[in-house]
């Protein structure tokens, strides 16, 4: 009964009575913005630097390129044609207006939770508040048979909940609080955080699409990019355990918190998204995460070392990597490891340290990474990329270091490690560098 | 030609402009700022660790002004013919987003009172005959609880670190016992001293002096201003001066206001935009707006506005006022005119202490604005009555970083061998063992050195050059040369095994081969009097009140503090007289 209540309020916006009435509302296109916002619709279908929502954005999958479609309301290039029922179908369920399947790269696993009421302001959102764009973006490159769209629909019919199914999953748990509910609403559903965050099956459906599935829901997902998203579970030293909630809102309001900075992939979601959301929604969201219990067991905690601090203080970079990190890193990351939390984010504690997999590490030193700025932090820092300065055995030296240095405890990174997972191309993953 | 509209136009994206930009885009008007070099970035300019390359920085001049397209003639004297300065050395003017406030050190000073009153100070402890004949001894026209409030806001843009003396007249901590009161404390705590700062605290005590620690826009601990900008951290690395952070705590417009800026619609930043004048009606009394040449198409570009800024560098403004007629030219013969007029500088001469061998001063080591100074003998903290000269001089240990080819040029000290071993002894001896002590002090304003378009020299666009006719007086010599004496109690204190007095030398004239220092001043002076100053106490040119002339070009004297700090309180001074008074009723904000 209670669930069934909390359920009511998952609305973000009352339903308005007809989606063809002739002039939607100022209010209404804002609430479908905030929604697609809060979806991140834009972090796939928007191209830096050119028109919104035109598509574009490459996605290379192990059998080919695929290009996001344009969503602008243009009939012909766009969605402009599209009937609200084809264009829910489409969030929803992963059906195109052919009926043929969508690549699961549409998170439409996680929408399939949207509400009728969002999905009606998102539809009018992209009718009427987006600028229609006349182009196509290049077609896959996917070839014969794997072209072929019949499999993505028996997939789809594994694995993707029915949108009622995955309505009554999310919005008709039982919660302890309101809160708790929208901020289940908004990471299961419009966040899709899962779709990274969670670890995927070798046939590619995530392994869990809410916290009800179990503890591998959030607890971490594969390499995107060269970037490993990590548990966001309250794993305390590679996930959230030691985040506080107004650290979790911090750092989706303004990409940095006193516990670390957004780069990589994050970095693009609080771009696009997360800065936008409200402080209620930004609460909901961390009470939400800080509620998903840690998956290991025993789950060790991390506490301060002091002994590097020591060591590098009086002089002694004997240890593996510790010149390497006195000489490169130290000017911003300290002798401590602490950083100076908000501008140069502590490697002390920092899950994304400690995390099993070092993808994360390697990327950021080879590339280098922005923070970047939002309108509530107008301030973009950037970690300049190392690829040119120092050898694949300094970086494995530097990492192991970082990761085992101040009680991290986390294990070596073997040169072949960085070797392998060289990322292509140089200089913050190729993002527009800030200006300040 | 193509046109263009906006409600106002800056001239130049360093401090001065982006302060008047930020100010006047607050306002609701839509601003245009037009900026003659290449936009610059921390992420691009900073990149660690390309950036801390000395020769690319400092020695090549990668931020600074290009003297191949456009530069200024110099002459000691009238009647010289002036030659064109071709080679970056004894000043360093900007180019490019940030200009000089990009590669500055950081040194961030409110004015002395008395200084901004300096001929009234002056008059009223010696009597009017004190004045030396041809010294164009002035005030400012603005007093310092008049500012109090922008020196303060300033303070909290730029993320300054400092220790106060009083607050609200309360004495709250060891700053400067000289300084006046403040309305609020320093937003940073002071930066650390470096070990030669720390020797120089303790020397200068034991003398009988009174050390504070200089006040500094490189941040002691990480920041976030009103504006809501953010600043890392300080880590002393030594690259300051002639380089971008790449620390992001050394301020500046880009790292400071420009994030805010560029993000309001109201802003557009032109870049690669030479302004070639400031347009006037037929009555040459009102501007129009500003033609610039675009840098990359050489196409001649109008853009007509209600308001002109000049907030470039202090003499690229005095070189625009002339070139387009804002207000009278100085003719030093006939005494006449202003603008050109009370061209200062600043006298700076660096002294040189040896310690013993054990004792290793660490020279790499520095931030640009942190130090230990002492002001016994700056401004009117002294009696000068027995010295009969005007000015003065803080003293101070300022280790901005020496960075290695600078030392080399340092060399062993003024007795060591020119070459070989004992060279090559002594200079190592000097970078390990030897530390600075700067006197940088005050240049009064004389009839015979002053500013006019050169009869000979053309730019690459084809227009006049900027003539400087400047050279040093016996009052700027002789007051340097007393301050210097004065540093002898701190080296006996320091128990020194050697030390040097560095001396202006008398009879020796300005010599462009040896930088000094880029505080260059006056030229367009502010002030009471239409006769003897270019623009008004809100820096509105008497002549042509839609125009505003923001930069170290107001000051009527070069004092002995560092100018940053008064240019950024100017600017805002002045923006908010245009933002409270002027806009509601454009016209003359001072009658005559």
């Amino acid at each position: 009964m209670r669930g069934l209540r909390f359920a009511l309020c998952l609305a973000v916006f009352p339903p308005v009575a007809s989606a063809h009435a002739a002039t939607p509302s100022d209010d209404l296109i804002r609430q479908g913005e905030y929604v697609a916002r809060a979806a991140d619709c834009a972090a796939c279908h928007s191209v830096r630097g050119q028109a919104p929502f035109a598509g574009g954005v490459p996605f290379d999958l192990p059998m080919g390129r695929i290009y996001s479609p344009n969503i602008t309301p243009d009939p012909d290039h766009g969605i402009g044609g599209d009937t609200e029922e084809q264009f829910s179908r489409a969030i929803r369920e992963g059906v195109r207006k052919d009926g043929a399947s969508m690549y699961p790269a549409m998170p439409f696993p996680s929408y399939a939770r949207l509400t009728d009421a969002d999905v009606h302001a998102l539809f009018v959102y992209f009718r009427y508040g987006v600028k229609p764009v006349a182009t196509t973006p290049p077609a896959s490159t996917i070839v014969w048979p794997l072209s072929m769209r019949w499999p993505l629909t028996l997939w789809r019919g594994m694995f993707s909940p029915a949108p009622h199914q995955a309505a009554a999953k999310t919005t008709q748990r039982s919660f302890p609080d309101p809160v708790l509910a929208r901020g289940a609403y908004l990471v299961e559903g419009a966040g899709h955080c899962g779709a990274c965050h969670t670890p995927r099956a070798l046939s590619l459906q995530e392994k869990a699409l809410t916290a009800a599935d179990g503890d591998l829901y959030l607890s971490g997902g594969g390499s995107v990019d060269g970037w490993h998203p990590p548990s966001l579970r309250q794993d305390n030293r590679t996930g959230l355990g030691r985040w506080s909630e107004n650290d979790i809102v911090a750092f989706l309001r303004g990409a940095r918190a006193s516990e670390g900075s957004a780069f990589g992939g994050m970095a693009d979601a609080v771009e696009h998204g997360t800065q936008y959301l409200t402080d209620d929604d930004l609460h909901a969201i961390a009470r939400y995460l800080r509620s998903l219990p840690a998956r290991k067991t025993p789950d060790p905690v991390w506490k301060y070392d002091a002994a590097t601090e020591t060591a590098l203080r009086r002089g002694d970079v004997s240890a593996r990597g510790a010149r390497v990190y006195v000489d490169h890193c130290a000017a911003c990351h300290r002798d401590d490891g602490r950083g100076y939390p908000s501008v140069f984010p502590p490697l002390a504690g920092n899950p994304v340290v400690m995390d099993e997999q070092p993808d994360s590490l390697i990327t950021l030193l080879y590339k280098g990474a922005i923070v970047p700025a939002s309108h509530n932090a107008p301030s973009a820092f950037v970690m300049p990329p190392y690829a040119h300065v120092l050898s694949e055995q300094q970086m494995a030296d530097v990492l192991s270091f970082i990761r085992g240095a101040w009680g991290n405890d986390a294990a070596a990174v073997d040169v072949e490690a960085v070797r392998k997972r060289t990322p292509k191309g140089s200089g913050a993953g190729g993002a527009k560098m800030p200006l300040n | 030609m193509t046109t263009k509209n906006a409600d106002a136009i800056v001239v130049g994206a360093g401090w001065a402009g982006s302060i008047l930009a930020k100010e006047l885009t607050e306002a609701g008007l839509k601003v245009v700022m037009l900026e003659r070099g290449p936009d610059r970035a921390t992420a691009v300019e900073g990149a660690y660790p390309d950036s801390i390359d000395e020769l690319r920085g400092a020695i090549r001049h990668r931020l600074f002004q290009d003297l191949s397209r456009t530069t200024v003639t110099i002459r000691n004297k009238i009647g010289q013919t002036a030659l064109p300065y071709r080679q970056l050395s004894a000043f360093l003017p900007g180019e490019g987003v940030g200009g000089a406030g990009l590669h500055w050190s950081g040194v961030h000073f409110r004015a002395a009172p008395d200084d901004l009153a300096l001929r009234s100070s002056v008059i009223a402890r010696y009597g009017q005959k004190f004045i030396p004949e041809g010294m164009n001894l002035q005030d400012y026209g603005v007093t310092y609880d008049e500012l109090e409030p922008f020196f303060d806001k300033a303070e909290k843009v730029f993320g300054t670190s400092g220790e106060a003396y009083k607050v609200n007249g309360k004495v709250v901590g060891n700053g400067n016992v000289f300084a006046p009161s403040r309305s609020d404390d320093f937003p940073l705590p002071p930066l650390k001293d470096v070990y030669t700062a720390n020797l120089f605290r303790k020397a200068a005590g034991e003398a009988g002096y009174h050390p504070y620690s200089l006040p500094a826009a490189n941040a002691s601990r990480q920041y976030t201003n009103p504006y809501g900008a953010q600043m890392g951290p300080c880590n002393f690395c030594g690259y300051c001066s002639g380089y971008d952070c790449y620390m992001y705590s050394k301020a500046s417009p880009n790292v400071n206001i420009l994030p805010v800026l560029r993000k309001d619609p109201n802003f557009t930043l032109i870049t690669r935009a030479h302004v070639m004048r400031v347009d006037l009606d037929s009555t040459k009394t009102r501007a129009t707006g500003v033609t610039y040449l675009d840098l990359d198409s050489n196409r001649e570009v109008t853009i007509t506005a209600d308001l002109v800024v000049l907030g470039a560098f202090q003499f690229h403004n005095v070189h625009l006022m002339l070139l387009s007629g804002v207000g009278k030219p100085y003719d030093a013969q006939k005494n006449e005119g202003v603008v050109g007029r009370n061209f200062v500088y600043q006298t700076i001469t660096t002294s040189r202490a040896w310690l013993p061998e054990n004792t290793f001063t660490n020279q790499f080591i520095g931030t640009g604005g942190g130090g230990v100074a002492i002001d016994d003998f700056n401004s009117m903290n002294f009696d000068h009555g027995p010295h009969g000269f005007v000015g003065g001089s803080p003293v101070w240990v300022n280790q901005a970083g020496v960075k290695p080819i600078a030392a080399s040029t340092i060399g062993g000290g003024k007795d060591a061998p020119r070459w070989g071993a004992g060279y090559k002894k002594a200079l190592v001896d000097t970078y390990r063992h030897a530390m600075a002590i700067d006197a940088h002090g005050s240049n009064m304003a004389y009839r015979d050195v002053f500013l006019d378009l050169d009869p000979t020299w053309k730019n690459a666009y084809g227009q006049p050059l900027l003539r400087m006719t400047f050279d040093w007086q016996d009052n700027d010599i002789r007051m340097n040369r007393y301050v210097v004496s004065q540093i002898e109690p701190i080296m006996k204190a320091l128990g020194a095994t050697k030390y040097e007095l560095g001396m202006l030398e008398p009879g020796k004239p300005f010599d462009t081969r040896i930088y000094q220092t880029t505080h260059l001043g006056g030229g367009a002076v502010m002030g009471d009097d239409p006769n003897t100053s270019a623009i008004n106490r809100y820096l509105q040119s008497w002549d042509v009140p839609n125009v505003f002339v923001i930069g170290s070009n107001a000051f009527p004297q070069g004092m002995g503090y560092n100018p940053t700090g008064m240019v950024a309180a100017l600017a805002y001074w002045s923006a908010h007289h245009i933002r409270t008074t002027y806009l509601k009723s454009p016209g003359p904000l001072v009658r005559v």
